[in-house]
């Protein structure tokens, strides 16, 4: 569903010239959960970036559905494929109300039965229809973020990009969202991409995953092989300990010591 | 928290309060009457509102108001000072004073109101355009912002009107060539910080045309400041009105505008100041009264999150 | 050798006053923190920046604050005048924010903002100042800290900045350190040398530690008591070791709906937020320090 063959995106040019994402390659099948973690500045937002058509690509090509797709793209390129953003606070214009924030993507692409398809949009990501006229600002991080998928979803797309989904939450109200992610995904054979910082959020949605650092690919793997903690390379295996760490303290059993230490 | 609906609301302010509102318009009035009532709870602002509704009720109103009328020359009553029958007094055409101030804000609304309307649009379309699309297109109205910039104000009056004649509305055609220049600086920077949103990427996204992200999506988040600009800046704007008027250029005799007045009362000053003092006096509070307003609705006006 | 505990907080009250009212931030709040660190966890809302704005008495005018007790040691932090307070805040009690993009003045060298927090504090010469903050700069692991003085600090890296934040908040040698989420911005490997660095100037100072989060994980793994959060309240107060017996839901709840790196989870539990919890009376323990 996705190819990304030797993608490369950069900044600047002459000696300014900065590689954001270097000779990037992958694949993610249909109805697939793909996985892009990594620091910082690994690129992995740039790169979602470009398949998303909002970065341009200086090498390389991208193929979504069959099709490869630039930095232009038709009303049905833009149809096949919607992000989730990471604040949700500024992926809402505030001046909009949410009615409005998700009937204009039908708007725009032309679809009919406007109110039908926002109320079913409300229904699937479990937001009360008491939201429906009102504005961001009176909204929780959460409730936006529920927005933000049914706008992201209302006109069917076959791939969703998300970078960083939640981030910005609670972790009580993580645990909604990432639940609600995945039933949708089922739900609609969606292939997604995901880019995320935490080990474990990936670990837990996707079922192949690729670790960045500095603008490239540096290893990719199964979720079952990361659970186990046989990553090839020592960036990953720096990424686990670092995540795994904190995640055994934080659930020791009483047996363990009294006083926490950190291990180097 | 219960999720079902309200009960029905009982008063306009509950409904304009409403939790959750039900309609497009509803929701619309409701941030409207939420600013207002921000808007209320500065003493200042409020002031300023009283001001300026003063203003247009006057403007309204004139003829019930003044009781008489601007023009009526009444010479064997020339110059005299207030008094029951002439609450401000004649001028030195024995017109009633107070009659030629309420009538005078007639002129005063209708210049403010056309400066608006050519600046604010005119401003924010070039703002917004340039902003947007940067590049080569921005440089190129970013200069022509400059050069229209670089004319000053009065210069340009004199200028229209030794060309095309004295008169009101070339003293507004004047003020306005002028005047757009901050604003096109204010929609464009607006729009160049708007532009990296997460939420334009969205609608970018989804295939929307820059025309529909820029009057849908970059033009509403600019207006507040937009605004609040005109508002403070319609002080600046009534005084060289009257400025005009003062140096013969704006409104011509017998017109009740209030610089021209200050002006033709210039010669009387010391002995009956209040021919000239009080077109002065009216002068300054409108200017004040929208000094005033400009600063609530900026208070008022914090986006709220972005 | 304790001698006795180094802040004493009792029913502690504050509410912003907003619109409609006042809007209560936290509800009777009383813990305790000796030369140990506590960690306090909770969501937004929770009310957990508060109370180390609180403790520092940086909270707007129109806040209301009550509190039975608020001491560190034997001075009552309520009581203290604004003057006083300003001894304190540095001297004594310092802060660690989240960003140092938003903490560090722009406009002033690295060096020279650590230097001037140690000169505001002891009246030392500007000489004897740079020397001192060379000192701390090298003391929070950074290389070369002749050259790093000199940089401005949108100059230096995430990490490198909330070091400097810490060096700056460390030097005047206070008794209690606030860190509030000092590592949310940073990456998790760099999250990890921070906390060990601030592990051992902790250590070797006998200092109290408060380290707010929303991360359970983190508070868990780096403090020795957690004081659980919701609603203003405090919810459970316990041993960082014994976290996983938790016996409040909401603490369970909280554990419970982490996503695991190690354990494959269909769906992750979610939180059911009891609204009896909204009136639960204070939980906390008061244990005396380590």
């Amino acid at each position: 569903m996705i190819e990304v063959h030797e993608a490369t995106v950069a900044y600047g040019d002459g000696s300014g010239r900065i590689e954001a994402v270097r000779s990037v390659s992958f694949n993610a099948a249909a109805g697939e959960i793909f996985g892009l973690v990594g620091e910082s500045g690994c690129g992995k937002s740039t790169l979602l970036r470009a398949v998303a058509g909002l970065a341009p690509l200086a090498k390389g090509h991208i193929v979504l559905a069959g099709r490869e797709v630039g930095i232009s793209r038709t009303r049905q390129e833009r149809r096949l494929v919607q992000m989730v953003f990471q604040d949700p606070y500024g992926s809402l214009n505030p001046t909009h109300t949410v009615d409005k924030i998700l009937s204009e993507p039908l708007a725009i692409q032309g679809l009919d039965a406007i109110d039908r398809r926002v109320i079913q949009a409300f229904q699937e990501v479990g937001l009360g229809g008491q939201h429906r006229y009102r504005y961001p600002h009176q909204l929780s991080g959460g409730q936006r973020q529920r927005v933000a998928i049914a706008r992201a979803l209302i006109t069917e797309p076959r791939i969703l990009l998300l970078d960083e989904p939640t981030s910005a939450l609670d972790l009580s109200v993580q645990a909604e969202i990432l639940n609600l992610l995945k039933r949708i995904g089922r739900a609609h054979g969606l292939t997604m991409l995901m880019v995320s910082h935490d080990l474990a959020v990936i670990a837990h949605m996707c079922t192949r995953i690729a670790v960045m650092y500095q603008g490239e690919i540096v290893e990719m793997l199964e979720v079952q092989r990361l659970r186990r903690g046989e990553a090839d390379h020592p960036y990953t295996r720096m990424l686990l300990d670092a995540s795994l760490e904190k995640t055994r303290q934080g659930e020791r059993d009483t047996e363990g010591t009294s006083s926490p230490s950190l291990t180097r | 928290m219960s999720v079902e609906t309200s009960p029905k609301p009982v008063t306009w302010h509950d409904w304009l309060l409403a939790e959750a509102p039900q309609s497009r318009s509803q929701a619309r009035l409701t941030r409207w009457y939420a600013n207002w009532l921000a808007l209320k709870r500065n003493p200042l602002a409020v002031s300023g509102v009283i001001i300026i509704l003063a203003l247009i009720l006057m403007a309204v109103f004139a003829s019930w108001i003044a009781g008489q009328s601007p023009y009526a020359q009444l010479l064997t009553a020339r110059l005299e000072p207030p008094s029951m029958e002439h609450w401000f007094g004649t001028d030195e055409l024995g017109r009633d004073i107070f009659a030629r101030i309420i009538y005078g804000s007639r002129i005063t609304l209708l210049i403010i109101f056309l400066v608006s309307i050519v600046v604010l649009p005119v401003g924010i379309l070039i703002g917004t355009l340039a902003g947007y699309f940067g590049g080569v297109f921005d440089m190129f109205l970013m200069r022509i912002t400059d050069i229209f910039l670089a004319f000053p104000r009065l210069v340009m009056a004199l200028a229209f009107a030794a060309a095309l004649g004295p008169g009101i509305e070339n003293a507004v055609l004047a003020i306005s060539i002028t005047a757009w220049p901050p604003y096109a600086r204010l929609a464009r920077a607006e729009t160049m910080t708007i532009r990296r949103s997460d939420f334009i990427l969205a609608t970018r996204m989804q295939g929307a045309s820059a025309l529909r992200i820029i009057w849908s999506h970059i033009v509403p988040l600019c207006l507040p400041s937009v605004i609040v600009r005109l508002t403070l800046d319609m002080a600046g704007i009534i005084l060289i009105a009257a400025g005009l008027g003062f140096l013969g250029l704006g409104a011509q005799p017998p017109a009740p505008e209030w610089g021209l007045m200050v002006s033709s009362g210039r010669s009387y000053l010391l002995d009956q100041w209040w021919v000239a003092t009080i077109p002065g006096i009216a002068i300054f509070v409108v200017s004040f009264g929208f000094n005033l307003l400009g600063d609530g609705l900026r208070d008022v006006f914090d986006p709220k999150g972005l | 050798m304790s001698e006795g505990p180094l802040l004493t907080v009792e029913d502690l009250r504050v509410a912003y006053r907003g619109r409609s009212g006042p809007v209560p931030a936290l509800r009777g709040v009383s813990f305790i923190v000796g030369r140990e660190r506590v960690g306090i966890v909770g969501e937004s809302g929770s009310g957990k920046s508060t109370i180390g704005l609180t403790i520092l008495r940086l909270l707007p005018q129109s806040a209301l604050v009550s509190a039975k007790r608020l001491c560190l040691l034997d001075t009552d932090l309520m009581a203290a005048s604004e003057r006083a307070m300003r001894s304190i805040r540095g001297r004594r009690i310092s802060m660690v924010l989240q960003d140092p993009k938003y903490s560090l003045n722009p406009v002033i060298t690295v060096g020279r903002q650590i230097a001037e927090s140690y000169k505001v504090h002891s009246g030392a010469s500007t000489r004897e100042a740079r020397r001192r903050a060379l000192e701390m700069l090298e003391a929070v692991r950074i290389r070369d800290p002749e050259r790093v003085f000199d940089l401005y600090p949108h100059e230096v890296s995430g990490g490198m900045g909330q070091r400097v934040m810490i060096a700056m908040m460390l030097i005047p040698e206070p008794e209690l350190l606030i860190a509030d989420e000092p590592t949310s911005a940073l990456d998790v490997t760099v999250q990890a040398q921070l906390l060990v660095l601030i592990d051992e100037l902790i250590r070797r100072r006998r200092m109290g530690l408060i380290l707010i989060s929303h991360n359970i994980n983190l508070v868990a793994s780096f403090c020795d008591r957690v004081v659980v959060l919701y609603a203003g309240r405090i919810m459970e107060s316990l041993k960082a070791s014994e976290l996983a017996l938790a016996r409040h839901p909401y603490t369970q709840g909280l554990l419970a709906c982490r996503p695991l790196i190690d354990r494959a989870q269909p769906e992750l539990p979610q939180l059911t937020r009891d609204p009896s919890w909204l009136d639960a009376p204070d939980e906390s323990r008061r244990g005396t320090g380590a």
